[in-house]
């Protein structure tokens, strides 16, 4: 705390002197007693946002800054343990048959009351039947702005989903759905599906604005929309009407600094409270006024074997890279040790996950075996492809193809390392023109179908997500059958039968799920930092540096 | 002064016009279509595409293709960012005050420390004192300053924790921007924080100024010595000193207002100086100005932002040499004389 109080003792001597000038001048001072500083939390983030409604983006660093600060959803997840729980809904009922969902709504919640919407009424039933209309009716005003674009509704199918939403009165609102889909609460939960003001909506529409709702933002969050600076900063100020507790801070700022060693050097100088992605872990935990904060995402790296092209479509020779890959040496010297160690495609934090599940132990002998076995005896020559880019599941494909070309070699495969630019890679990868391949994924919602489904499905196969190219028709009946129900503990029986099969057949091997970081100075409590989802400043709190 | 005056509004216009040639043919020189990036317009429909051509006289010869650049210029039409689409006037009129800001109290922070020393130095030449204040001078010069703003961030912010690393202003203040200079709109705000904003922009600018400051007030060491020694040698000071006053009372009273008086001139020449310094300053520590920006702008190839920045920057550095000129000419009638600009 040294570092920190002694620049606020600076900044408040500063201030004495010149409030001491000033009254010795005007004789009088209207100088408040706690300074601004402490009121205030400064998120130093990694970019910009590319706009103010998570409806229309996917990008990680937007939703970062704006989803959980201005919005609501009708339900939310726990931080703790990922379930699902109620936020402007106070309660839900599903219909036997999956079908139909009723949510009720609380009658407190309020809009942002800003200098350029004035709110009359709290929310009801017409925001949220607005929020939703406007992604599903193409007719709508609000889905042209955007050119009808909202990527993760897309990306889910959301518009053949739901059949419809009505309002049964003005705090009931009933979604039907077209067939039955367990994943369907998930959607509502994640971070995209925010409430906005239809109110604030018909005004915009009045002076022919419309376009000002995604920048201009009304939601009923924490936090209300005050200024941003393109490039340089976003500020907010309390939502002084919230429905919620929230921590002590008048206003956040999200002060925009892109490059890694400013946001560090920022925050040991104190002038950032909390930075996005710090760089040099090891340095944050020399010094005693910052902490570094680790959630484990929900995401996984993966080496994936195309099933359709030999060697890899004989399941014995993927069953000998299996046992031959030393998953720990690669947590080890890509991950610095800071990642878990993957079993199956699910993370452990996934309320789906298996505890009894065992792994492909690394045992070269037994590979060997394998692999003479499959009928190679004199070893072989394939292509691992490493992806050149930078991912939170995967930081460095490149080092991680050569530790397997190394681990490969004891048993004889001869590795060849192949890489192309990101776009002809990728295009590359869904042609299947690879045998294996070094990549990853990050979930939107924890619902444990959003790693099976397009990663392993049959229909994945096709449009190209699924890049092992396998499909089995017993997994595909077992991943609709835990969809169709409700039930937690039937599902969670349904996915362990997915994964034994996974584990059996491996289409692809499982080797890392990735942490994400965030530094913040130790005057700040509580955990702002969601395994998906962004961050989530209300929950934090400044105590106040002077007193310490 | 009437020909000085005239001499020097001579070589303004002329250098200016050199000037806005340069940016002008920049247009044609950096690749793609030079319409594109005279107007920064990255993707215009046909439509307006003919309209940028009638804007800037494209359908007619070079020379009046460069006068009708110039008479937008001087309208103000100096087109919008490649990169954000943002106007350049706007960004420009919101970023120069900053730099001009960091330059001005970089270069008081400089006279201050410098002159002083310069003057001590000489008067006692040749002792020891001399030796270290010369000796300190060379090391300050030869310092690279990217290096001395790393290490000063790395001491003063991050070891000691005395000053804040980066930006013109903590984010919490929000201060409304009337002038630009941001003391002078903290000064005219009517925040409740306005004190708290004031110290915190002063701590902000402590760091930054005085990294700019090194160079230059190594040199005003150094011109300031030099100065000193000429000056007491001339022979009114040996005349003063016959008359029967002491070596203060001659210091202070005759030697101190002339060597002053040569120096003034070269704050001027030193002031391009100042800002090249200003502009990797403003790198390091975040600083908005336009330094940071036209470097930016380099690095994500704003051909229009480049063009305009430095024609704008050139410009202001070479106003400031001008003006340096009269101000000197104003204090030493005997400068008038001289016929060309320095």
């Amino acid at each position: 705390m040294k570092k920190t109080k002694q620049l606020f003792t600076l900044q408040r001597y500063f201030a004495g002197l010149v409030s001491a000038m000033t009254l010795l001048m005007a004789g009088c001072s209207n100088d408040e007693d706690v300074s601004l500083r402490e009121k205030s939390i400064i998120y130093c983030s990694e970019g910009s946002p590319e706009s103010f409604n998570p409806q229309t983006v996917t990008s990680g660093t937007t939703i970062d800054a704006i989803a959980n600060q201005l919005y609501n959803r009708l339900i939310t997840f726990n931080s703790e343990d990922n379930s699902i729980i109620p936020a402007i809904a106070k309660s839900w009922h599903v219909t036997r048959d999956g079908k139909k969902v009723t949510f009720y709504l609380r009658k407190d919640i309020r809009f942002h009351h800003t200098d350029y919407f004035t709110p009359t009424r709290n929310l009801n039933a017409d925001d949220v039947l607005f929020s939703f209309n406007r992604i599903l009716d193409p007719k709508n005003p609000y889905h042209q702005v955007v050119s009808g674009n909202f990527p993760y509704f897309q990306n889910v199918n959301f518009t053949g989903l739901v059949e419809n939403i009505e309002k049964i009165n003005d705090y009931t609102v009933r979604i039907s759905l077209n067939y039955p889909d367990a994943s369907f609460l998930a959607h509502l939960a994640s971070t995209y599906s925010v409430i906005l003001s239809k109110e604030y909506a018909d005004q915009l529409s009045r002076t022919g604005d419309e376009k000002l709702i995604d920048q201009l933002p009304i939601g009923t969050g924490p936090y209300k929309f005050k200024e941003y600076r393109t490039g340089s900063l976003i500020r907010y100020y309390q939502h002084e009407h919230y429905w919620q507790k929230t921590n002590n801070a008048t206003q956040v700022v999200f002060d925009i600094t892109t490059n890694n060693s400013g946001r560090l050097a920022k925050l040991l100088a104190g002038e950032c409270d909390i930075v996005a992605y710090p760089i040099a872990h090891k340095k944050i935990q020399e010094f005693p006024d910052v902490m570094l904060e680790s959630v484990t995402a929900l995401n996984v790296a993966y080496l994936g074997f195309n099933t359709a092209k030999p060697p890899f479509n004989d399941k014995k020779v993927r069953q000998a890279v299996a046992h031959a890959v030393n998953k720990q040496a690669i947590i080890d010297a890509v991950y610095f040790g800071r990642a878990e160690q993957a079993k199956s495609v699910l993370p452990q934090s996934s309320w789906a996950y298996d505890k009894t599940l065992t792994e492909h132990e690394y045992d070269p002998a037994l590979a060997r075996a394998l692999l003479i076995d499959a009928g190679y005896p004199d070893g072989l020559t394939i292509d691992v492809w490493a992806m050149p880019v930078q991912r939170a599941y995967n930081p460095d494909a490149l080092t991680m193809a050569k530790l397997i070309q190394s681990d490969l070699q004891q048993i004889g495969i001869t590795v060849n390392i192949v890489s192309y630019e990101w776009v002809t890679f990728l295009r590359k990868l869904s042609r299947g023109e690879h045998q294996s391949v070094l990549l990853g994924w990050s979930a939107d919602h924890p619902d444990p179908d959003n790693f099976f489904s397009p990663l392993l499905s049959c229909a994945s196969a096709e449009t190209g997500s699924n890049r092992a190219f396998w499909c089995n028709q017993a997994f595909d009946e077992i991943l609709s059958e835990a969809l169709s129900t409700t039930n937690p503990n039937q599902r969670k029986a349904f996915y362990r039968q997915a994964m034994a099969i996974v584990k059996d057949e491996i289409p692809l091997l499982p080797i890392a799920h990735s942490k994400r970081y965030q530094a913040k100075a130790n005057y700040i409590t509580g955990k702002s930092l969601d395994a998906f989802g962004g961050v989530n400043l209300s929950r934090v709190n400044k105590q106040i540096v002077g007193e310490q | 002064m009437l020909v000085f005056t005239l001499r020097r509004l001579n070589l303004f216009v002329f250098t200016l016009f050199l000037l806005t040639v340069l940016s002008f043919s920049l247009s044609f020189m950096f690749p793609g279509d030079p319409l594109v990036n005279i107007s920064g317009e990255v993707n215009p429909t046909p439509t307006r595409l003919a309209e940028l051509a009638e804007i800037y006289s494209k359908d007619q010869g070079l020379i009046s293709q460069y006068f009708t650049y110039i008479g937008n210029i001087f309208s103000g039409e100096f087109g919008v960012s490649m990169v954000t689409d943002l106007s350049l006037l706007d960004t420009i009129l919101s970023l120069l005050p900053a730099t001009i800001e960091l330059s001005l109290v970089a270069l008081f922070i400089a006279m201050v420390f410098g002159i002083p020393l310069g003057f001590i130095a000489a008067i006692k030449h040749r002792k020891n004192s001399d030796n270290v204040i010369l000796s300190i001078a060379m090391v300050g010069y030869s310092l690279p300053v990217f290096w001395v703003g790393l290490m000063a961030i790395q001491l003063f912010s991050i070891e000691l924790g005395w000053f804040p690393s980066a930006g013109q202003i903590s984010p919490v203040y929000e201060i409304e921007s009337r002038y630009g200079i941001l003391i002078i709109d903290i000064l005219l705000s009517e925040s409740t924080y306005k004190w708290q904003a004031f110290s915190d922009a002063t701590l902000h600018l402590i760091l930054p100024a005085s990294v700019v400051a090194l160079a230059p007030a190594t040199i005003f060491v150094r011109l300031a010595r030099t100065a000193m020694l000429e000056v007491l040698e001339t022979p009114y000071i040996r005349a003063a000193k016959a008359k029967g006053l002491s070596f203060a009372q001659v210091v202070y009273s005759h030697a101190i207002r002339n060597a002053l008086i040569m120096i003034v001139r070269h704050i001027g020449l030193q002031f391009a100086n100042l800002i090249t310094i200003a502009m990797i300053t403003e790198v390091i520590f975040s600083w908005p100005g336009i330094g940071r920006w036209l470097i930016e702008s380099i690095y994500q190839r704003d051909y229009t932002a480049i063009q305009v920045g430095l024609l704008v920057l050139s410009s202001f550095i070479f106003v400031v040499h001008i003006l340096s000129d009269f101000l000197y000419a104003a204090l030493n009638p005997l400068a008038r004389g001289k016929k060309y600009g320095s």
